[in-house]
């Protein structure tokens, strides 16, 4: 009896050893996760010449004062990189979303012969790189003079494999068919079916698809990079590439970490309010075991 | 009206909807076909051909068979057209943050999981690991140059601590640079692996898990003879889908060594290659070869995921 309690006990505490090993790494992994944006945001509220004097863990008073300098600098126009980033991005995300849910429609819902070699298709180009075909793309846009212009940034989202994918498993777990008989029965038409009965099923996985198209398109730098030379035109992930080859000694370092904070920070305001959702959208549609 | 009403019913039972399937789709395929297919045999056509720009000449389009893929794989006298040198680093800056981030994500799906440890504040947690991964790269990448540049505040702090005399010029060191970009890598995507692999294991039938316990295993032996196993279709698809990633590693190195991937073209990416011939010389040829052998690579590796995937079925 005393030996099984003893053993109990120690038992007990290598569970309690385990348990807080566990999260000594865990918080560890997340203050390493956390630093380097901790860091950005101190120094980002100090002054240049703060900065110059030394290292500080705790931020200044300059936060406001290097916001103003960033957003009204006159070689890189922040304001106008966020619209233009914003316009590319979200007509991309809503594009892929629309089209993808009615890709995915048209497969899951209807009987045709070529819908299994259609499916097999998409799920194979699923994985070329979108820079395996950059030189013949880059090769139209010039013949095009489709140069410095945000059509072919945003037009190639009406084909978006993943998300495609993404809709697709979810139709296979919450659409009935039946809903789509009823409203045959009703006389509504097929397209009309899809936008005003479909769609509205889909929302939540429409949510999750709008986020992550729109975070990928306002992160993108490749193709951005080779398309848009005009300063007017450019996006933030390009602001950001020429910020790092001007010559960098010469530069307001508060309005440098400010910059970097600006181009990160929209996304991180929504992520903030929708991780949730976000993460759960992480594994919706990427997972068949 | 009365022929109509007739046939109606009977028709009904025969409205074919595949019209609509066709339609529903086309826009899908019209414009990959647009964007992507045509395109990619563009650029597969233009790796036959020299095709560049030289100063104000253009030279070229002429054809000249395999000539672009010999030069690729022939090394040349300043050493900057090396692409098995590139896709070697490529691969070592692969698994430096692969290797990391697929085993801390294991272990981190694992304790997340577990019963046992029954993990409080579990979302906090998530949601900090797993943000990185929606950060912009360039972004990300620029804020470990600020922080790792000479003036930055890790040379401040390694000088005030008087660990260094003067600031560590650490982008002139091949293995520093490796390590930064490595380092970011991991934390961009172990967040996402992590999420992932969780949602692998809670998949498993607990009554597995019950009953290892049940026959007195350790939670050793529960992983490596129950999790693992099982987990084995999941993980495999993330090594090659991480390693498809990792061909396309530009952001971060790019950003980091303002694309000329020093020291010494060490980090110098295949995608960076690809796009140094793109950006000034406009060089659609070699261009046009080094993605060829990248589609080559991940056609194979593609392969390997569908395997992966329809082995179980």
């Amino acid at each position: 009896m005393n030996r099984l309690s003893d053993e109990n006990l120690r038992a007990r505490r290598q569970l309690k050893l385990s348990r807080f090993v566990v999260y000594l790494i865990l918080i560890f992994l997340s203050v390493l996760s956390l630093f380097s944006f901790y860091m950005l945001i101190v120094n980002a509220s100090r002054s240049n010449a703060d900065l110059q004097g030394g290292f500080r863990l705790l931020p200044s008073n300059y936060f406001f004062k290097n916001l103003k300098n960033a957003w009204t600098d006159a070689s890189i126009n922040v304001p106008r990189g966020m619209l233009n980033s914003f316009i590319i991005a979200a007509s991309t995300a809503v594009l892929a979303t629309y089209f993808s849910a009615l890709t995915a429609y048209g497969i899951h819902a209807y009987d045709f012969k070529l819908k299994k070699l259609a499916f097999t298709f998409i799920m194979a180009v699923m994985v070329i790189p979108n820079q395996v075909s950059a030189v013949g793309f880059y090769q139209m846009c010039v013949k095009l003079g489709w140069t410095n212009n945000y059509l072919p940034l945003i037009l190639p989202g009406i084909a978006a494999p993943i998300v495609f994918f993404y809709m697709k498993q979810y139709m296979e777990s919450v659409l009935p068919m039946e809903i789509v008989d009823a409203a045959r029965v009703d006389g509504s038409g097929e397209f009309r079916t899809f936008n005003t009965i479909i769609l509205p099923m889909l929302k939540p996985a429409l949510a999750v698809q709008l986020i992550f198209t729109f975070v990928e398109s306002w992160n993108n730098y490749f193709m951005p990079a080779l398309l848009l030379d005009k300063a007017e035109m450019k996006t933030v992930p390009l602001m950001i590439a020429q910020l790092r080859s001007a010559d960098y000694s010469k530069f307001d370092m508060g309005k440098v970490y400010m910059f970097i904070l600006l181009a990160i920070l929209p996304v991180v305001v929504v992520y903030i309010f929708l991780s949730k959702s976000i993460i759960k959208g992480v594994t919706a549609g990427s997972v068949k075991g | 009206m009365n022929q109509l009403r007739e046939k109606a019913p009977a028709k009904h039972k025969s409205i074919s909807y595949a019209k609509w399937g066709y339609l529903f789709i086309a826009p899908f395929f019209i414009t990959y076909a647009i964007f992507k297919l045509y395109p990619l045999f563009l650029t597969i056509y233009n790796s036959f051909f020299e095709n560049y720009r030289s100063g104000l000449k253009q030279v070229g389009p002429n054809f000249v068979g395999l000539a672009n893929y010999i030069k690729l794989f022939t090394p040349d006298a300043n050493g900057i057209i090396d692409i098995i040198k590139y896709t070697g680093n490529t691969v070592v800056l692969w698994l430096g943050g692969a290797i990391p981030q697929i085993v801390i994500a294991l272990l981190l799906a694992i304790f997340f999981t577990s019963y046992r440890l029954n993990i409080k504040g579990q979302q906090f947690f998530k949601t900090v690991i797993y943000m990185p991964n929606l950060i912009m790269a360039s972004a990300f990448s620029m804020l470990f140059y600020t922080l790792f540049s000479n003036v930055g505040p890790v040379n401040q702090l390694l000088m005030q601590m008087g660990i260094a005399e003067k600031p560590i010029d650490f982008f002139a060191i091949k293995i520093t640079v490796r390590s930064l970009i490595c380092l970011m890598n991991f934390l961009l995507w172990f967040g996402n692996t992590t999420i992932l692999l969780m949602a692998g294991i809670m998949g498993i039938d607990q009554n597995m898990f019950e009953a290892a316990n049940i026959d007195g295993a350790t939670s050793t032996q529960t992983f490596f003879r129950v999790t693992l196993p099982l987990l084995t279709p999941i993980l495999v698809y993330t090594v090659i889908t991480a390693l498809i990633g990792g061909l396309q590693m530009f952001d971060v190195p790019q950003v980091l060594t303002n694309g000329a991937g020093n020291p010494n073209r060490s980090s110098m990416t295949l995608i960076m290659f690809l796009n140094s011939y793109l950006k000034t010389s406009k060089n659609y040829g070699m261009a046009g070869a080094i993605s060829v052998i990248i589609f080559i690579i991940t056609g194979l590796l593609s392969m390997l995921v569908y395997r992966s995937l329809t082995k179980k079925d």
